[in-house]
């Protein structure tokens, strides 16, 4: 491992560089879902679901449906964002396109790329969080300036996605494989980490296994900064992630260097 | 200078498979130097360990006197790369393609924007710069490689299979190039499998097979001394024939419907055959790098 973290250099921006550029290349494509996908959900739970359900209670007080789910979409994102940079994406572009066989015959070591690819995914998170938040915040949903807190949250929280993705980008066979990772994970944190409805409702043992789930902390820091408050427990969540990030990204750039380097 | 690559019991293996099997072999500078060998003799395995993508299991290997184990980054800093599969980006055009490649080595865009119009220009492709991958051909797209792996101002260039898969108005391209910087005195290391890319391109060549080299040299002098100055080819020939050529005492190879019979005579061997026997068709032409390519790793069909 300390060999490992020897070979990471600041070379890894280039790859960051070369992903930017190619999102710019790309951006009609890249640019509207995360504008859009915010105002379906929030048209289809705020007018649908909302007029049936017109507030929920969260940490002691009522608050608008509508403005519980909005912060749980913004933390969806990120995880959609980065994870998905990262297993298909990355997967294109080692498999298809074998873009890091021809990465690897420059001075960038693997763990350089391997590096570029997390941070990419990051700002991949970081990027559509910003765009929901500018969609969202047409609907009056974000208390600002406290929300702004987002943004550098966002960039750690996408970075454990991208880690994970890294992870399984390593592991899967084919590129149909992905399916897995995404119907037994992401889609279950993506509906039980307290985005869509208060944990509270849930059994004691579910609350419990709510609370394992990482995205149930990113979308507890994303609210409490959306609702303009910051208490004092926040630090718990982003330890969380902080800690887990570090060892996760290591595991993913390891098991792609056995993968790529044969 | 010293050598630019040397090579000492050098072996790769994949688990039970040995891939490369203790070969030993030097590029001098200023040489294009030739891998030549059937698919899977170890050539590709051989050059991604000289680029430092793959690590030695056992052997020694130097790259301008670099240890490959304890220098990757500065050896592949004065390295370029043509590898076989087609690792272009897409969503870029030609001229990002390079500049975009020179990043990777640290290039200022100073530096990468007037070199890479040079590359483009010196590839026949400065017309196309805008153009997008996709819309290549394949011939275009190799010469696009090959300007890429130039960005950095090689000291050694690598063309791994340059012209597989390109029809020949690409390959004599591509050929024309390579000539050219030769004669720049680029040091070339190439590898292919067909021989006259190897007779033409190559100063020094080896032969390899099932991982190990089975000869080294000058092709014309390999050539002159392995298999002799000409080749009788022999179609259709009559079983006594061939016991006809072994008390003669020649130097032949048969398979099921042709007679190689290797000779710095063939005009005697020629008449011996012509007015004694039946057969289809009987001639002459000079020995070249196939005949003792195929001489030396059999006829058999591999894979």
């Amino acid at each position: 491992m300390t060999g490992m973290a020897a070979n990471i250099s600041t070379r890894s921006l280039r790859i960051w560089q070369r992903n930017r550029d190619v999102y710019f290349v790309t951006w009609k494509t890249n640019l509207f879902p995360p504008l859009l996908e915010p105002v379906l959900y929030l048209l289809a739970f705020g007018a649908g679901i909302g007029a049936l359900v017109q507030t929920v209670p969260y940490r002691g007080q009522e608050i608008g449906y509508t403005a519980f789910i909005a912060p749980g979409l913004l933390a969806t994102q990120v995880m959609f964002q980065a994870f998905f940079e990262t297993t298909y994406n990355t997967f294109v572009r080692m498999y298809y396109q074998k873009t890091f066989d021809a990465m690897m015959a420059t001075p960038l070591s693997v763990e350089d790329v391997m590096t570029g690819e997390l941070l990419w995914g990051a700002t991949k998170g970081s990027i559509g969080c910003t765009l929901m938040m500018l969609a969202v915040s047409f609907f009056g949903l974000l208390s600002y300036p406290t929300v702004l807190v987002i943004l550098p949250f966002s960039f750690l929280a996408g970075l454990f996605f991208a880690a994970l993705g890294l992870c399984f980008t390593a592991l899967v066979p084919q590129i149909d494989a992905f399916n897995f990772p995404t119907f037994l994970l992401i889609m279950p944190m993506f509906l039980f980490s307290g985005t869509f409805f208060p944990l509270d409702v849930l059994p004691r043992w579910a609350q419990m296994l709510a609370e394992v789930l990482p995205l149930t902390h990113v979308a507890d820091v994303m609210r409490e900064a959306a609702l303009g408050h910051l208490p004092a427990d926040l630090w718990w969540d982003v330890l969380y992630l902080a800690v887990t990030t570090v060892p996760l990204s290591l595991v993913g750039i390891s098991l792609m260097k056995r993968r790529l380097v044969k | 200078m010293s050598q630019v690559i040397e090579a000492r019991s050098l072996v790769k293996s994949y688990g039970t498979l040995v891939a490369v099997d203790g070969i030993e072999f030097s590029v001098r500078p200023g040489e294009c130097f030739g891998f030549l060998g059937p698919n899977g003799a170890g050539k590709t395995t051989t050059v991604k360990m000289i680029y430092c993508a793959s690590p030695l299991t056992s052997g020694e290997l130097t790259v301008f006197g670099m240890d490959v184990r304890r220098s990757p980054r500065l050896i592949k800093a004065r390295i370029g790369v043509c590898q076989q599969d087609d690792s272009l980006d897409p969503d870029f055009s030609v001229l990002k393609n390079l500049t975009v490649f020179g990043r990777y080595f640290g290039l200022e865009a100073s530096v990468a924007e007037p070199r890479a119009r040079d590359l483009l220009e010196f590839m026949g492709l400065w017309e196309r710069r805008s153009a997008r991958i996709r819309e290549l051909s394949g011939g275009l797209k190799r010469r696009l490689v090959i300007a890429r792996a130039l960005i950095n101002n090689p000291d050694l260039l690598i063309l791994d299979e340059p012209t597989t898969g390109l029809d020949p108005q690409s390959r004599h391209q591509v050929w024309d190039r390579v000539r050219e910087l030769r004669r720049q005195g680029k040091t070339i290391l190439l590898t292919t499998h067909y021989m006259d890319e190897a007779q033409s391109l190559c100063d020094r060549l080896l032969i390899m097979d099932r991982g190990k080299v089975l000869v080294e040299g000058r092709p014309t002098e390999l050539v002159r001394e392995r298999v002799g100055r000409e080749v009788v080819e022999v179609w259709g020939f009559p079983p006594d024939l061939v016991e006809h050529a072994r008390s003669s005492g020649w130097t032949y190879e048969a398979d099921t419907s042709r007679l190689f019979v290797y000779t710095d005579t063939g005009d005697e061997v020629y008449r011996s055959i012509a007015g004694r026997f039946q057969v289809e068709r009987c001639t002459v032409r000079m020995a070249g790098l196939e005949d003792l390519f195929l001489k030396l790793t059999g006829r058999e069909l591999r894979e």
